[in-house]
């Protein structure tokens, strides 16, 4: 399970565009989370 | 680089990365290439065995061998049990021998899988490699 902290520590961009250019230039990955849940 | 994409507030999104149901998880290599994806829900241990496949073909894809053969690894030493557990052994293996080009590492698959994962459909695959 993940602990409180480590959940957290998830800051979730809502531009893709953004994400996507921030991943090429930090050669990270990028996660999209589709969604329909209630807020 | 986590995205968040709900259908009310990014319906856009959707069509954008082909997202035909929730919950969908989409994991794209730094260049923006779909690499994983994940559609439904599943229990805990799975989704992060999933979620640790997913990165681990990032891995394979841009051909580091040495970072795939560990995330395949890690899913087999943390979610032994899982339903990615099979998959993750061969191309645990497959990773390997494309660091290596030492095929032996492949005809060892074969018995691994009898002793492990024998109904895996990833057992079949590797029989072609017994020796």
């Amino acid at each position: 399970m993940f602990t409180e902290e480590e959940t957290m520590l998830v800051q979730w961009l809502t531009d893709a565009d953004a994400a996507l250019a921030e991943a090429k230039t930090s050669k990270q990955p990028v996660l999209i989370d589709f969604s329909a849940a209630p807020a | 680089m986590p995205l968040e994409a709900h259908i009310k507030e990014h319906p856009a999104y959707f069509h954008r990365f082909d997202a035909a149901w929730t919950p969908s998880v989409v994991i794209l290599d730094p260049k923006g290439v779909e690499r994983y994806r994940i559609e439904g829900y599943l229990p805990t241990d799975e989704f992060r065995a999933q979620l640790e496949m997913g990165l681990a073909r990032v891995a394979f894809m841009s051909k580091d061998w040495a970072t795939a053969e560990d995330r395949y690894t890690a899913v087999l030493n943390r979610f032994p049990n899982s339903k990615a557990a099979p998959e993750a052994l061969y191309w645990k293996g497959v990773s390997h021998y494309k660091a290596t080009n030492d095929h032996t590492v492949l005809g060892e698959l074969p018995d691994q899988f009898q002793e492990k994962y024998p109904d895996s459909i990833w057992a079949i695959k590797t029989e072609a490699w017994r020796h």
